[in-house]
C-alpha cells in the first residue's frame, strides 16, 4: 500500500523533475564537465582563467554588489516589514505595501534600468524637473551608470523583495511571547536579545543569504544599465556566450558558471537551513 | 526534591476597576478582595470581562480608573515586568528555541541567576511537574499538556507574588485538562502562592477554587465558594451560568412562590408569573398514577440517575436522583414531581 502511494506521489511529480532535469540538471552536468574540459582534454585552467584577471575582478565586484545591495536591502527591508506587521492586518497599508511588494521584487531587468535612465539619468524627467526646481543632482545621475548607481537600482527589486520574505517571520512572533517574558520581569530590549532576536535569526539570515544570491544573479538589469562597462559575472557569461572570448579560453564560460551556481547553491543551502530551523520551531 | 514554598505570595485588592475598548465596557467598576495564598477563579462567559480583568492584575492592560494594590502597595501604573507576577497563558506561550528546562529558567536568567544554579532551580520545577526527563526536549517535542506543565514551572520559578493563569487548560484534551487541573491545585495548596484563575469552566472553577468570582458584562455578579455559588446564587445569571437549572413556572406572592402544586420559599421576594429556578437535585419523584408528569427519559450516570420528565403543562422537568432511588421508575410512568424546601430564585416569566 505504502509503495504504490509512493509511486503514485511519484507520478504526480514526474512533470517537475523532468522540467528540472532538463532545464537545470542538464545544463548543471554540461557546465561542469565542460569547466574541467580543454581543447586536450581535462584541464584545471578553465577554473584558473575564471578565478583571475578580469573573471577574477568580475567575482569580487559581483560578490562585493551583491553584498552591499543584499545587507542594505535586508536593513531596510526588515524596517519596512516591521512597520507593516505592527499595522492591523485588514488596514490599507498592509495591503498596500504588501501587493506593492510583490509587483515591485519582480520588476527588473531592462524595464527597470530604462525606469531609472528615464527619470534619473542625466536628462532624466525627475532630474530636469528638480533641476529646474534648484535641486541639481546631476552627481547621482552620472553615478547611475557605476556599481553605486547599481546598487540604488537593485535595491529596487531587494527591498520589496526582503519584505515578502521576512514578513511571514515578524507575523509568527507570537503576542504571547511578548507578554510571557514581560511578566517574567523581561525588559522590551531583554526580549529582543534573548526571544525576539534569536528567533528572528534564522529567516533573517536566510533572506539576506536570498537576496544576494537574488543580486548576484541578476543580469538583465545590470546589461542594460551599464552595457557591460561594470565587470559581473553574469555580464561575463553573457560576453562569452556572444563568442567575445580569446582563442582557446572558449569554456571559461562554463568555468564562470560553474562558479556561480557553486556561489549561489551555498547561499540557497544556508537559506534552506534557515527555513528549516524556523520550521521546527514554530512547528 | 527540593520543597518550594513561596513566601512572598500577597493580597491582590481591586477597587472599582474600569476599562472600555470604544464604547464596549469591558470591565465595569469590578471590586475584588483575594487574601494572600488564596486560589480564586474569574469565571463567567466569553466576553464578560475576566481575562481583561486578568490582564489588568498582570499589567498586560492599563485601567481607566480604579486601583489595583498588591501585599499593600499600589501598582496600578507599574509595568508588567516590575509586578513580581507570573501568567501561564491559553495558548502555548514557551519560548520555541529554547529546551523544556532553559525555559523554566528564563526568568531565572533575567534575574542574573548564574547558569548552574538557574539549571538545577529549573530541574527542580520540572520534577515538580513530572517533566524532569524532558528538560531538554524543545516545546515541538513536548504534547500541548507537557507544554502547559512546563509553562507553569518557568511561572513559579521566579517565585512570583502572585500566578495569573489565563484559561490555561482550554486548549487540552478533557483527560489531560482534569488531570493537569488536579496538578495546579496540589501544586498551589502546597506552594501556597496567590493565584488567579480564569475560566468559563463551571466544572473546572468548582473543583479548583477556594472562591469564585462569577462575571457577567463586566460586572462581577456574586463571588464565594463554590459550595455557596453553586447552592446560594445570589442571581439568575449565576444560578444559570453555574450547573443546570429548570425553569417551571410559578406565581410568586411575597415571600414564597406556588409551582407545579408545591409552595416554595424565595431568596428574593416577588409577586405575579414568574419562571422558578430549580435545580434537578432539588426535583422530588414519587411514583403516582396519578401524579403531574409523565417520565420520558431515564438516563444512568453511575450513582446518579437523571430523570427526564414532561409536566402536564408540557413543562420540562430533569431530576437527578440517587441511582438506587431512581431504580423504581419507569420510562412513560406517571410520577408526581414536588421540590425540596429551599429558598428559590426567580426570573420574569418566559
Amino acid at each position: 500500500m505504502a509503495d504504490r502511494r509512493r509511486w503514485a506521489d511519484l507520478a504526480g511529480l514526474s512533470p517537475f523533475l523532468l522540467y528540472v532535469a532538463i532545464f537545470l540538471g542538464a545544463p548543471t552536468v554540461v557546465l561542469a564537465v565542460g569547466a574541467f574540459r580543454g581543447p586536450d582534454g581535462w584541464t584545471l585552467e578553465n577554473l584558473h582563467a575564471a578565478f583571475t584577471g578580469v573573471y577574477g575582478d568580475a567575482f569580487v565586484v559581483s560578490t562585493e554588489l551583491s553584498l552591499i545591495s543584499a545587507v542594505i536591502s535586508a536593513v531596510v527591508g526588515l524596517a519596512v516589514a516591521f512597520v507593516i506587521a505592527a499595522a492591523p492586518e485588514e488596514g490599507p497599508l498592509r495591503q498596500v505595501v504588501s501587493t506593492a511588494s510583490g509587483v515591485l521584487a519582480n520588476f527588473g531587468g531592462v524595464p527597470l534600468a530604462f525606469a531609472f535612465i528615464a527619470a534619473f539619468g542625466p536628462v532624466g524627467m525627475v532630474t530636469r524637473w528638480l533641476s529646474t526646481n534648484g535641486v541639481d543632482i546631476s552627481s547621482f545621475s552620472l553615478h547611475l551608470f557605476d556599481l553605486s548607481g547599481l546598487v540604488v537600482v537593485y535595491l529596487y527589486f531587494q527591498i520589496p523583495l526582503m519584505v515578502l520574505v521576512i514578513l511571514p517571520a515578524l507575523e509568527g512572533l507570537r503576542p504571547q511571547w511578548v507578554e510571557a517574558a514581560r511578566s517574567l520581569g523581561s525588559s522590551r530590549w531583554q526580549y529582543w536579545r534573548l526571544v525576539g532576536g534569536p528567533l528572528l535569526f534564522p529567516p533573517f539570515a536566510g533572506a539576506l543569504l536570498l537576496l544576494f544570491a537574488n543580486s548576484f544573479a541578476s543580469y538583465a538589469t545590470a546589461a542594460a544599465l551599464t552595457s557591460g562597462s561594470i565587470p559581473l559575472v553574469p555580464i561575463q557569461i553573457g560576453q562569452v556566450m556572444s563568442g567575445n572570448v580569446a582563442a582557446g579560453q572558449e569554456n571559461v564560460g562554463k568555468a564562470l558558471g560553474l562558479g556561480a551556481i557553486v556561489l549561489v547553491a551555498l547561499a540557497m543551502g544556508g537559506y534552506g537551513w534557515a527555513q528549516r530551523k524556523t520550521t521546527r520551531w514554530l512547528r | 526534591m527540593t520543597v518550594l514554598i513561596n513566601e512572598k505570595a500577597a493580597s491582590i485588592s481591586l477597587t472599582g476597576i474600569t476599562r472600555s475598548y470604544g464604547a464596549v465596557r469591558a470591565v465595569d467598576g469590578l471590586d475584588l478582595e483575594i487574601a494572600s495564598g488564596e486560589l480564586i477563579s474569574l469565571l463567567g462567559p466569553s466576553g464578560c470581562g475576566k481575562t481583561t480583568a486578568l490582564r489588568i492584575i498582570a499589567g498586560l492592560e492599563q485601567t481607566d480608573s480604579g486601583t489595583v494594590v498588591v501585599g499593600g502597595k499600589d501598582i496600578t501604573r507599574t509595568p508588567a515586568n516590575k509586578r513580581d507576577m507570573s501568567m501561564v497563558f491559553q495558548s502555548y506561550s514557551l519560548f520555541p528555541h529554547l529546551s523544556a528546562a532553559d525555559n523554566v529558567a528564563f526568568g531565572l536568567r533575567l534575574r542574573g541567576v548564574k547558569p548552574a544554579v538557574r539549571r538545577r532551580r529549573a530541574i527542580e520545577l520540572l520534577e515538580l511537574v513530572s517533566l524532569d526527563h524532558h528538560a531538554d526536549r524543545y516545546p515541538s517535542e513536548l504534547s500541548g499538556g507537557q507544554q502547559q506543565r512546563v509553562a507553569l514551572a518557568r511561572a513559579l520559578a521566579v517565585e512570583p507574588k502572585v500566578l495569573l493563569l489565563d484559561e490555561p487548560l482550554s486548549a487540552l484534551d478533557a483527560k489531560v485538562r482534569i488531570q493537569l487541573r488536579d496538578e495546579i491545585r496540589t501544586l498551589q495548596r502546597r506552594l501556597g502562592i496567590t493565584t488567579v484563575f480564569v475560566t468559563h469552566d463551571q466544572e473546572e472553577a468548582l473543583s479548583m477554587s477556594d472562591r469564585i468570582a462569577v462575571m457577567s458584562n463586566g460586572r462581577l455578579e456574586q463571588c464565594g465558594s463554590p459550595a455557596e455559588i453553586y447552592s446560594r446564587p445570589a442571581t439568575p445569571f449565576v444560578a444559570e451560568f453555574i450547573g443546570s437549572m429548570n425553569h417551571v413556572p410559578g406565581i410568586a406572592d411575597g415571600a414564597t412562590v406556588t409551582v407545579s402544586g408545591s409552595r416554595l420559599p424565595l431568596s428574593v421576594p416577588g409577586s405575579g408569573a414568574v419562571t422558578v429556578l430549580i435545580r434537578p437535585e432539588a426535583v422530588r419523584l414519587t411514583d403516582d398514577p396519578n401524579g403531574n408528569t409523565t417520565i420520558t427519559t431515564i438516563s444512568f450516570r453511575g450513582p446518579v440517575t437523571r430523570v427526564i420528565g414532561r409536566l402536564d403543562d408540557g413543562t420540562p422537568i430533569t431530576a437527578d436522583l440517587p441511582s438506587v432511588q431512581a431504580a423504581s421508575f419507569a420510562e412513560g410512568g406517571r410520577v408526581h414531581v414536588t421540590y425540596a424546601e429551599e429558598p428559590v430564585l426567580t426570573k420574569a416569566a418566559d
